[in-house]
C-alpha cells in the first residue's frame, strides 16, 4: 500500500511467518489499525467510529429481530407486537433498532457536514467522498424499507408515497412501480421484497465501508487544516502522525462512550419520541392518515421534494421546453435526487485550491448557512405542504444547490485564503503551546 | 441530536411570529395529567391499573377489544400485579373465545389474550395509548414532547372527560361534542359519567377519576414493559457513564505526553 510511510508487520516466529507466506492477514490488520494518523484530528473526526458501531448494532439486534418477525401482511404488526410483549428483552432490542437508525442518521449527518467544511473530499479523496455517498444512499434506502415492515399506518403510507416517486418518471415510471412493488399497490408481495432487501442492505453498506475505509487509509486522514502529512520520510512522517492503535482508538471510544450515554437514555426513557404515533395503528389501505410524514432523517430531503409545485417559474419552465414531459411531480423527483448528486459532485464543484474551511474566511459563512439550511429544511418537511412553508422550503431549496452550483465554483476563484500552517506539527504544536523544535512524539518538551 | 434539537428550536423560535397564524383554530385541548409512570422514575400505580382493569371490564369491554394483550399479563409484577388465582376466575368469568378445536366459544384462560371485538368503528385499545399523541410541539418540533412525553394517556383521560353535552346528526349518525376529540365531534358516546363504576376499595369514583384509572391503565397495555425499559436505562447509562469517566482518564493520560502535559 502506498502512502504515509511506517512500520510495517514482520513475522517472527515460525508460526507467524508459516502463515504470512501464505496468508498475509496479520499484516493486514497491523497495517490497518497501526496507520499513521494526523496527531491534529479533532472531535468532529469521532463520528466514523460512531458510525461503525452503528452499523454492527443493526445488524446485531437486526438477526435477532428477525428470529420473532413473520413478514406477512394478516401477521408483521402482531408479530412486532409480540417481541413487545413476549420475547425476553424483545422490547429493549426493537427500541434499540429503531432507535439506532436516528443514532446512524445523527452520525452520518455531522460526519457528511465534517468532511463538506474541512474539504475532506477534495482530490486526492474523491473516492473516499462518492464511496461515502454510496453509503449513505443505502442507508436511505434500508431505513425506508426497514421503516415498512412493522407495517403500521405510517408504515404502509409511506411505502405508498415513496414508491409514487417511481411513478412519475414519464413513459416508464409506472411499469417501474409496479415492479418495485410487485403488485398494483403496496401489499404482501412488497412487504416480503422490502424485508428481504432490508436484511440485505446493511452487508452491502459494510462491503462499501470497507472500501471506504481501505480507500482513506490510501490517501491518508484529512485533517482539521488540510494540510497533507509530510511523506519524504518515515520520521518526517511521525512528526506529523500517530498510530491509530492506541492513540485514536482511546480517544474514539472514549467519545463513543459519551454518545452511547445519550443514546441510551432516549432508548430507556422516551424511546418513541422521534417515531410516529400513526405507526401503532395496523396498516389499513382504507384510512389515510391526516399526515403523511417520513422520518426526521428524510425530511430535509423530502422538503425538496415537495417544494418544487407547479406555481414555481423553474418548473413551468421546464414544463414547456419538455413538452409537458417533466411535470411538477417528477421536477420533485428530480430536485430531491439531484439534491443529493450535488453533494456528491462537490469534489468538481469546489475551485479552491485550499482544503480546509478554517483557512477560507468567505467559505465558512456559507458553509454555516448551509448548516441553517439543511436545519430548515429538516422542519419545512415536516409542515403542512401550504404557505408560508411553501415559499420557504423553494428559497431552502434553493439554496442547497445554490451553495453547490455556484457558490462552491465561485468562492474558490474570488476567495482570498488565509495562511495555513507549513506541517500538522506545526499547528499542533501551536494548538498546545509547544515550541517547533521538532521534538518527537515520545518525547515530553515542556511547555513554555 | 440534541443539538440538532436544540438549534432547530432556535430556529422555529426565531420564525415564531411568522408560523403562528398557520396553526389552525379550535386545536384539541389535552390536559397535561400528573400520571405517576412519567418521567424517568416514573412507576405504574398498581391499585390505580387494577381500578382502570375494572372500569375497562365493566363499561369499555363491550365495545373495544385488547386483542394484543395476553390475559396472564394481568398478574405481572410491573403491572396489575393481580394474583395469577384471581386472573385465572377473571378470565373464565368474564370472557369467551372461540375455541377452533372445540369449534365452539370456551371461557377463556389466563394463555387467551382479551378477545378481539369487532364494533363498527369501536377500534381496539392495546396501543391506543401509543397511537395517539396528546401533545403536539410547536410548530412541528415537538418540543412539548420532549419534556412532557407523547401525551397518549393525557389524551385518552381528557377525551373521556372531555365531552360538552352537546350532540348533532350528521348522514343519520350522532355525533358528540368532545374538547379533546381532533375536528371536535366524536361518534362515539359519552362511555363514563360520575359513580358509573363502583370501586370495591371505595377509592373516588368521578368522571375524572374513572377517565384518569382506565387512561393509566391503557398506558400498560401499550406499554407493558415500561418498569423493566426504565430499569434498563438507568443501568445502562449508570454504566455508559462509568465507562466514558475511566475512558476520558485513560485518554487524558495517554496524550499527555504527546501534548507535552504532565497528567
Amino acid at each position: 500500500m502506498s502512502g504515509i510511510p511506517h512500520d510495517h508487520y514482520e513475522p517472527k516466529t515460525g508460526g507467524e511467518k508459516w502463515l504470512h507466506s501464505r496468508l498475509p492477514i496479520v499484516g493486514l490488520l497491523y497495517d490497518t489499525i497501526m496507520i499513521p494518523t494526523p496527531k491534529n484530528l479533532n472531535w468532529w473526526w469521532i463520528w466514523g467510529i460512531v458510525l461503525a458501531f452503528c452499523l454492527v448494532l443493526q445488524i446485531v439486534t437486526g438477526i435477532v429481530l428477525v428470529m420473532h418477525y413473520t413478514p406477512h401482511v394478516d401477521l408483521a404488526f402482531a408479530s412486532v407486537e409480540h417481541i413487545m410483549r413476549n420475547v425476553n428483552g424483545g422490547h429493549m432490542l426493537r427500541y434499540l433498532h429503531a432507535n439506532g437508525a436516528s443514532l446512524f442518521f445523527v452520525a452520518v449527518y455531522i460526519h457528511i457536514f465534517r468532511g463538506l467544511f474541512y474539504g475532506s473530499y477534495k482530490a486526492p479523496r474523491e473516492i473516499t467522498w462518492i464511496i461515502g455517498m454510496l453509503i449513505y444512499l443505502s442507508m436511505m434506502g434500508t431505513a425506508f424499507m426497514g421503516y415498512v415492515l412493522p407495517w403500521g399506518q405510517m408504515s404502509f403510507w409511506g411505502a405508498t408515497v415513496i414508491t409514487g416517486l417511481f411513478g412519475a418518471i414519464p413513459f416508464i415510471g409506472e411499469g417501474i412501480q409496479t415492479w418495485l412493488l410487485g403488485g398494483p399497490a403496496v401489499d404482501n408481495a412488497t412487504l416480503n421484497r422490502f424485508f428481504s432487501l432490508h436484511y440485505l442492505l446493511p452487508f452491502v453498506i459494510a462491503a462499501l465501508v470497507v472500501v471506504h475505509i481501505w480507500a482513506f487509509h490510501t490517501t491518508g486522514n484529512n485533517n482539521p487544516t488540510g494540510v497533507e502529512v509530510r511523506r519524504g520520510s518515515k520520521a518526517e512522517a511521525e512528526k506529523d502522525t500517530l498510530p491509530f492503535w492506541p492513540y485514536f482508538v482511546i480517544k474514539d471510544l472514549f467519545a463513543l462512550a459519551v454518545v452511547l450515554v445519550v443514546f441510551w437514555a432516549v432508548v430507556g426513557f422516551m424511546p418513541n419520541y422521534l417515531g410516529h404515533p400513526d405507526n401503532y395503528i395496523e396498516a389499513d389501505a382504507l384510512v389515510t392518515p391526516a399526515h403523511i410524514v417520513p422520518e426526521w432523517y428524510f425530511l430535509p430531503f423530502y422538503a425538496i421534494l415537495r417544494a418544487f409545485t407547479s406555481e414555481v417559474w423553474v418548473v413551468q419552465i421546464a414544463s414547456f421546453i419538455t413538452g409537458g414531459i417533466i411535470d411538477a411531480k417528477f421536477f420533485g423527483v428530480l430536485a430531491m435526487f439531484g439534491a443529493i448528486i450535488v453533494m456528491a459532485l462537490a469534489p468538481w464543484l469546489d475551485t479552491s485550491s485550499v482544503r480546509s474551511g478554517k483557512y477560507r474566511p468567505m467559505f465558512r459563512w456559507w458553509f454555516y448557512l448551509l448548516i441553517v439550511d439543511f436545519m430548515a429544511l429538516m422542519w419545512l418537511g415536516a409542515m403542512p405542504a401550504e404557505e408560508p412553508y411553501a415559499s420557504f422550503a423553494l428559497i431552502a431549496s434553493a439554496y442547497w444547490f445554490g451553495y453547490f452550483l455556484v457558490i462552491l465554483p465561485i468562492l474558490g476563484v474570488i476567495e482570498k485564503p488565509l495562511p495555513q500552517p507549513e506541517t500538522i506539527e506545526e499547528d499542533f504544536n501551536a494548538h498546545y503551546g509547544k515550541k517547533a523544535d521538532g521534538a518527537g512524539s515520545a518525547e515530553a518538551s515542556p511547555a513554555e | 441530536m440534541l443539538k440538532k434539537l436544540a438549534l432547530g428550536a432556535a430556529f422555529a423560535l426565531a420564525l415564531a411570529p411568522a408560523a403562528s397564524f398557520a396553526a389552525p383554530d379550535g386545536e384539541p385541548y389535552v390536559e397535561d395529567f400528573a400520571f405517576s409512570f412519567e418521567g424517568p422514575f416514573g412507576k405504574y400505580d398498581q391499585n390505580q391499573l387494577q381500578r382502570g382493569l375494572q372500569v375497562y371490564t365493566e363499561v369499555c369491554a363491550v365495545c373495544h377489544g385488547l386483542r394484543y394483550v395476553p390475559l396472564r399479563t394481568l398478574s405481572a409484577e410491573s403491572g396489575p400485579g393481580i394474583p395469577e388465582e384471581q386472573v385465572r376466575a377473571y378470565a373464565a368469568e368474564n370472557f369467551e373465545v372461540f375455541d377452533e378445536e372445540l369449534d365452539d366459544f370456551r371461557p377463556a384462560t389466563p394463555t387467551d389474550h382479551f378477545p378481539q371485538v369487532t364494533s363498527v368503528g369501536a377500534p381496539d385499545l392495546s396501543l391506543m395509548a401509543k397511537a395517539r399523541a396528546g401533545f403536539h410541539g410547536p410548530y412541528g418540533l415537538g418540543i412539548n414532547q420532549l419534556i412532557k412525553g407523547i401525551g397518549g394517556a393525557e389524551y385518552i383521560a381528557s377525551l373521556l372527560a372531555g365531552y360538552t353535552g352537546e350532540e348533532k346528526e350528521e348522514a343519520g349518525v350522532i355525533l358528540y361534542e368532545n374538547t379533546a376529540f381532533p375536528g371536535g365531534w366524536i361518534s362515539m358516546a359519552p362511555p363514563l359519567s360520575d359513580e358509573l363504576v363502583e370501586y370495591a376499595d371505595g377509592s373516588a369514583n368521578d368522571l375524572n377519576n374513572l377517565s384518569e384509572d382506565v387512561a393509566a391503565f391503557l398506558m400498560w397495555t401499550a406499554e407493558p414493559k415500561m418498569m423493566a425499559r426504565k430499569q434498563a436505562g438507568f443501568v445502562g447509562v449508570f454504566f455508559l457513564t462509568v465507562l466514558s469517566v475511566l475512558l476520558y482518564l485513560t485518554n487524558k493520560r495517554l496524550w499527555a505526553p504527546v501534548k507535552g502535559k504532565k497528567d
